[in-house]
């Protein structure tokens, strides 16, 4: 493939709309009639809601209604209509406002509409409401005998534990050398900045336009509809742009459900934003306990894995998310062992966020990893490479490509790995100890069913539609890359429009799989256009590609050219010129080749080096250096790529040394629900980050060879900067995240 | 937020008397706290009376070689203003180590002395406070607790006073000026916050009708020695875990004077002049003295669980801060 | 009953005639007192370049130059700007005529999803009007008070560098 776009420097398309205002999110859009909403978030983790009283609160000039369980419109009544794509297939959503049941704590309890946003917020702390309160856990120490095993899978490409190989128990019995230790990390939650949000638009003949914040419109849209008992064709879901995500807008949250309500009610468009202590009620990363055991040569060589994981989750869904498999997936070991726990409590239902599972059980299994270096007096790099795994070992299958090996040899040489001491606490900078440490990070890059649709308009204009989303990422510019590219046009030419229902239907945007799924649908389709568009050029008199075939030739600079001879070449222009005026529309559905893919797993790879400082008496820690070498297949858009990655470490960052939400088991309720108290990186924790992207080439994992990378940047992060602190103060720390307190 | 009344106040009298005539009426300056507590409900005025159109934006000399800043004279003013950086850096410090330069830009000198405490109980209206709902207890002491105090706590409350630029006026040993119906008046930093004892809902010994006028200055600020130091959770933008401001003045090894006040361990800026004149002044200049002056000036100090570490954090930190005080201005 | 109430309760307007540029953009308004000077901008007036990403002053996402300095618009009441001139990321440079330091942010890829991205415009616009950044150590802390969970940090760091004159970052492009 010709490639005078893909693998560049790409800026992204939609840069000069970010960077003035010009962009709109789901707050963002106007009507004359428009509604604003608040929502009422229930103080009580666990119980009833005994009365609501509103009249203070319909006195606010403005006040339209208050809407609780007590008055809501219709709602479906069967399970199914509240199960969006991504829900656990055995749970039963939560649905708001349905009955006067509290499931967790911030759970909405009413809804006030109002002229004003300002007339509903004031609204809002006037509702009245009183409880009826049962006893509720929020504790997982306390929940613990209360453990669920994972048996079996209720979401798609979402597996319980493999079989056991081997007899790890026997094997650890006998291993000269022993490990088994406990793991601790804590809710997070996701934070995107811009607040969820949904504006519905009622539109004259009653049909409803709704500006979701979503990773899926299609996903938003079949579940406003089922709840609502809405048609499809009367509903159309937009989410052009979209804050950050990370996860928490895989699900519809509430405000879907509750501002279409209103909207359907009062037949007014309604605006509700969420605030950020709201956020805090939608979805967070669920907190995990894992008990590891290693048993190992004395050289290091593994000769048992045991990973035994707990994560808690809701009672209303039993969410999971792999977390154990991740231990016994990479490296080469006989006899494994891996099992997953839930555990239920009166908290509201984890969900997704960045490279779910992977981080929590990565993190585990590469500092345990560390551990058993430091056990065997080898280094960390070495140690990996002795349990280097060329096939995976949970699936027994064959990586479709793994080029971890040069991630660890390039990562180490541009991060001068040779100049770690491996004994802790020998290197200092004024009050500071120092210390380096490594992990590695995995991610799998599946490939799903996705279509799009090209037109080429007459004038050499290339409209690309399809209903995912660009949460950050670089949609936009990767779908514009590839169009381009097929069609040899240049950016300048190429329309991209996402985030729309009535586009083609995209998967959900999450896994980082849009690009390999997305990409591969819109290659497709610019194909079929091409295909029409050599058959126009072929057929002009005097064609010298005649007597050509499509695959002959290539679309290079606007032109149609012989491969052989570039010289040869009908311009697109002259091309278009002999159609009918019409343009050329191509949709295709795109999905895995399983006859090649067949046999394989494909993975994304990394190997991340960390660099720390901590204070000594203080115990404050400073990253000032990480490289992360990745392993990703295909680059498409290198610039974006590696702001993915840098993302990545910035969040590693967070979850190693600041991110948790802090509950106070008493009320059951997560009490740093804002960002002044819920850290997440700011711009000074940030220091130098170096991004590799080693050469990997994979013909197997999609046409595309491209991997998908908005996950890996951060799986491996937080265990290389435990792994450093451990190098600069002889402490181990076993549950994240590593505040000063635990350094001191 | 409720609804409230605003009103412009064209000067100090009429601002004074409106609030005194006003139940629930208060004052805005830049807002940057009051607003924020509305929008949680925290803070429920009837009315406020924003006293930005008067004349308190000056930094101005005293007779006395002190220095007067004016009320409403923004916090990145004072830090960046000549005068202050070159005499009172400790206080120039402090400020920038606070918040973030958007905030710093609109708070005001006095709008910072009245900050409120970050307890997360205090801004949750779905928990009790004795704080913010006297009466109805503090679940922090058993609860979430990691920020808060560790000296002069009361069985009522346990919060911390969260300014930074505070702890820097507690060691200057700033005098806060203030008016109101019944005249003006002097109050020495040290008595203008209190502790929480049995009214933890009242911050400081300021009337509700009276307005800061000015913060001034002595006329002497360690311009040779001071540091401050703040560890916190994020090397930006967070509240101090522990703060220290410390001032010093050495001459020939020996201590002159001193002045060391410490942030987010009690309901006010920590310092005690007494022990700072018993076990500073007119001792070496040594770590042998800052660890005396530690032990007295933490004496009593307790935990509540997840706070403990403050109780290791803190000695450390006013040792630091003195020996990067005392050593200011030597080649490392 | 607070008397925040009883005020609420009567039926007197509470607006208070309010008039301020924004943007080179005169308006004269009446104001209600509680309405923040972000929620006025966005919905008010519908330029919603400016957002909300906290409403609490934790975000930096709102910022806007009020007589050229940066401040958080979410925690200021409309009304007490009376006669200020706003200028918001609209008013720096449009789509097709982008500012230097909004060029820059393109050129550096110094965002992701792009929702921080006006109040991190703003911020540094606002800090190179101050005058007290002079290391990349400086620009790092003095653009800390603008979150960016997407991370985008190290370059938003070098693209306000570039405009700076300050050169590359190491790792920048």
């Amino acid at each position: 493939m010709n490639t005078h776009l893909i693998g560049t420097d790409v800026n992204r398309i939609d840069g000069p709309a970010k960077v003035s205002g010009a962009a709109k999110y789901a707050a963002e859009f106007f009507a004359s009639d428009m509604l604003y909403a608040v929502v009422v978030s229930g103080a009580i983790a666990h119980g009833e809601v005994d009365s609501i009283d509103t009249a203070a609160a319909m006195k606010v000039p403005g006040a339209m209604e208050v809407f609780s369980h007590k008055n809501r419109p219709h709602m479906a009544w069967f399970n199914k209509s509240y199960l969006d794509e991504d829900a656990p297939t055995d749970g039963k959503p939560l649905r708001p406002l349905y009955d006067e049941k509290i499931h967790h704590s911030g759970q909405p309890v009413a809804l006030c509409v109002a002229e004003t946003f300002e007339a509903a917020r004031a609204m809002s702390r006037l509702v009245e409401v009183s409880y009826k309160a049962l006893t509720h856990q929020t504790d997982m120490t306390f929940a613990v005998q209360e453990a669920k095993k994972v048996e079996k899978s209720n979401r798609a490409g979402i597996e319980p534990p493999p079989k056991n190989r081997g007899n790890s128990a026997q094997a650890y019995a006998d291993a000269p050398v022993k490990l088994a230790k406990g793991y601790l990390s804590p809710t997070e939650i996701h934070n995107p900045i811009e607040l969820f949000a949904t504006t519905v638009v009622v539109n004259e003949d009653e049909t409803m336009t709704i500006y979701d914040k979503t990773q899926s419109v299609s996903n938003s849209q079949l579940l406003v509809c089922n709840a609502l008992g809405l048609y499809k064709d009367d509903v159309r879901v937009e989410s052009p742009f979209v804050g950050g995500a990370f996860g928490s807008a895989l699900r519809p949250q509430y405000q879907l459900i509750l501002a279409t309500m209103a909207a359907k009610a009062l037949k007014r468009s309604v605006r509700l934003t969420l605030t950020r202590d709201q956020m805090f009620t939608l979805s967070h990363r669920p907190e995990t306990l894992q008990e590891i055991r290693l048993g190992a040569d004395t050289d290091g060589t593994l000769l048992a894995m045991h990973n035994e994981s707990l994560q808690a989750t809701s009672r209303y869904e039993n969410y999971f998310e792999v977390i154990a498999n991740w231990s016994g997936l990479s490296y080469l070991c006989e006899n494994a062992t891996m099992e997953e726990k839930t555990v239920s409590m009166d908290i509201s239902t984890p969900g997704d966020m960045r490279a779910p599972g992977a981080v929590q059980g990565v993190w585990a299994i590469e500092t345990a990893m560390d551990e058993l270096a430091i056990a065997t007096g080898r280094d960390p790099v070495d140690l990996r490479l002795q349990n280097y795994a060329e096939k995976d070992q949970n699936h027994d299958k064959k990586y479709s490509s793994k080029e971890l090996k040069a991630c660890y040899a390039q990562g180490a040489a541009m991060f001068r790995w040779n100049e770690r001491k491996p004994t802790p606490r020998t290197e200092r900078r004024g009050t500071a100890l120092v210390g380096r440490g490594m992990a590695g990070g995995v991610w799998e890059s599946p490939q799903m069913p996705a279509s799009a649709k090209a037109t080429l308009a007459p004038d050499g204009t290339l409209t690309i539609a399809s209903g995912t989303a660009d949460i950050g990422t670089g949609t936009y510019t990767v779908m514009a890359i590839l169009a381009g590219e097929a069609l040899g046009l240049p950016l300048a030419k190429v329309i991209v429009k996402l985030g729309d229902s009535e586009l083609p239907v995209a998967p959900l945007e999450g896994g980082s799989w849009t690009v390999s799924s997305v990409g591969t649908a819109v290659t497709e389709a610019c194909k079929a256009v091409a295909e029409k568009v050599f058959k126009l050029a072929s057929g002009l008199d005097d064609s010298p590609l005649k007597h050509a075939s499509f695959k002959d030739v290539e679309f290079v600079n606007e032109r149609i050219s012989l491969r052989s001879d570039a010289a040869k070449f009908v311009t697109l222009a002259a091309a278009l010129a002999s159609g009918d005026g019409e343009p050329i529309a191509e949709k295709t559905k795109a999905g895995p080749n399983f006859l090649k893919q067949h046999g394989y797993k494909s993975y994304t790879h990394s190997a991340v080096f960390a660099e720390v400082e901590v204070d000594e008496d203080f115990g404050t820690v400073s990253v000032c250096r990480v490289v992360s070498a990745i392993a990703g297949g295909r680059i498409i858009n290198h610039e974006a790529a590696r702001s993915q990655i840098l993302g990545g470490v910035v969040w590693g960052i967070g979850m190693a040394l600041q991110e948790q939400a802090e509950t106070d088991h008493q009320f059951g309720r997560i009490m740093n629900h804002n960002l002044a108290e819920y850290h997440v990186s700011v711009n000074a924790d940030v220091h130098d980050i170096e991004v590799i992207f080693v050469k990997e080439e994979d013909n197997i994992v999609n046409p595309i060879g491209a991997k998908g990378l908005g996950e890996i940047g951060l799986v491996g992060v937080a265990a290389a900067i435990g792994n450093a602190i451990y190098n600069a103060t002889g402490k181990r720390i076993r549950e994240l995240p590593i505040t000063l307190d635990k350094l001191i | 937020m409720n609804n409230f009344q605003y009103v412009r106040a064209e000067g100090l009298d009429g601002a004074a008397r409106f609030v005194a005539g006003h139940v629930g009426a208060k004052f805005i300056g830049g807002g940057t706290n009051l607003v924020d507590l509305m929008k949680y409900n925290v803070e429920k005025p009837s009315s406020l009376v924003d006293l930005n159109r008067l004349s308190m934006r000056d930094v101005s000399e005293l007779p006395d070689g002190g220095l007067r800043i004016g009320a409403l004279v923004t916090n990145s003013d004072v830090a960046y203003h000549p005068t202050v950086s070159t005499r009172y850096p400790l206080l120039s410090r402090a400020i920038l180590a606070g918040a973030s330069a958007q905030l710093r830009n609109k708070a005001t000198t006095g709008g910072n002395l009245l900050q409120r405490t970050r307890c997360v109980y205090f801004y949750d209206t779905a928990t009790p406070c004795n704080k913010r709902e006297p009466g109805t207890g503090c679940p922090a002491k058993e609860g979430i607790n990691r920020t808060l105090a560790i000296l002069g706590t009361s069985v009522s409350c346990i919060a911390t006073h969260p300014s930074d630029m505070c702890v820097a006026l507690g060691a200057l040993g700033a005098v806060v000026q203030v008016t109101g119906p019944g005249g003006s008046r002097s109050i020495p930093f040290e008595q203008f916050h209190r502790l929480p004892g049995d009214h933890p809902e009242i911050d400081t010994t300021l009337a509700a009708d009276e307005i800061i006028t000015s913060v001034d200055l002595p006329r002497t600020g360690f311009a040779g020695h001071s540091a401050y130091i703040k560890v916190r959770d994020r090397q930006s933008y967070a509240f101090a875990l522990v703060s220290v401001a410390a001032g010093l003045e050495v001459a020939d090894g020996v201590i002159a004077k001193a002045g060391v006040a410490l942030g987010g361990v009690a309901h006010k800026p920590w310092r005690n002049p007494q022990l700072e004149q018993e076990l500073l002044v007119g001792r070496p200049a040594n770590r042998d003295t800052y660890h005396e002056f530690q032990r007295a000036l933490l004496a009593g100090a307790q935990g509540f669980g997840e706070n403990d570490f403050k109780l290791k954090l803190a000695p450390v930190t006013v040792v630091r801060a003195l020996e990067q005080a005392a050593h200011e201005g030597e080649q490392a | 009953m607070t008397t925040g109430q009883q005020a609420l309760e009567e039926t007197v307007d509470l607006a208070v005639p309010t008039h301020m540029t924004v943007s080179g953009r005169s308006h004269t308004l009446r104001v209600e007192p509680w309405t923040s000077l972000l929620d006025l901008l966005r919905e008010g007036l519908q330029l919603t370049g400016s957002k909300k990403g906290c409403d609490h002053g934790q975000c930096g996402a709102c910022t806007v130059l009020v007589n050229g300095v940066r401040v958080n618009s979410c925690l200021c009441l409309a009304v007490m700007h009376d006669g200020d001139a706003i200028t918001t990321i609209e008013g720096l440079g449009s789509e097709g005529n982008l500012s230097t330091m909004q060029q820059s942010f393109v050129d550096h890829d110094g965002y992701q999803c792009g929702y921080c991205t006006p109040g991190q415009i703003c911020s540094a616009v606002g800090m190179l009007n101050e005058g007290h950044a002079r290391t990349e150590a400086d620009i790092r802390e003095q653009l800390s008070g603008n979150v960016c969970r997407c991370g985008a940090y190290p370059n938003i760091v070098a693209a306000v560098k570039h405009v700076m004159g300050m050169g590359q970052t190491e790792g920048g492009r």
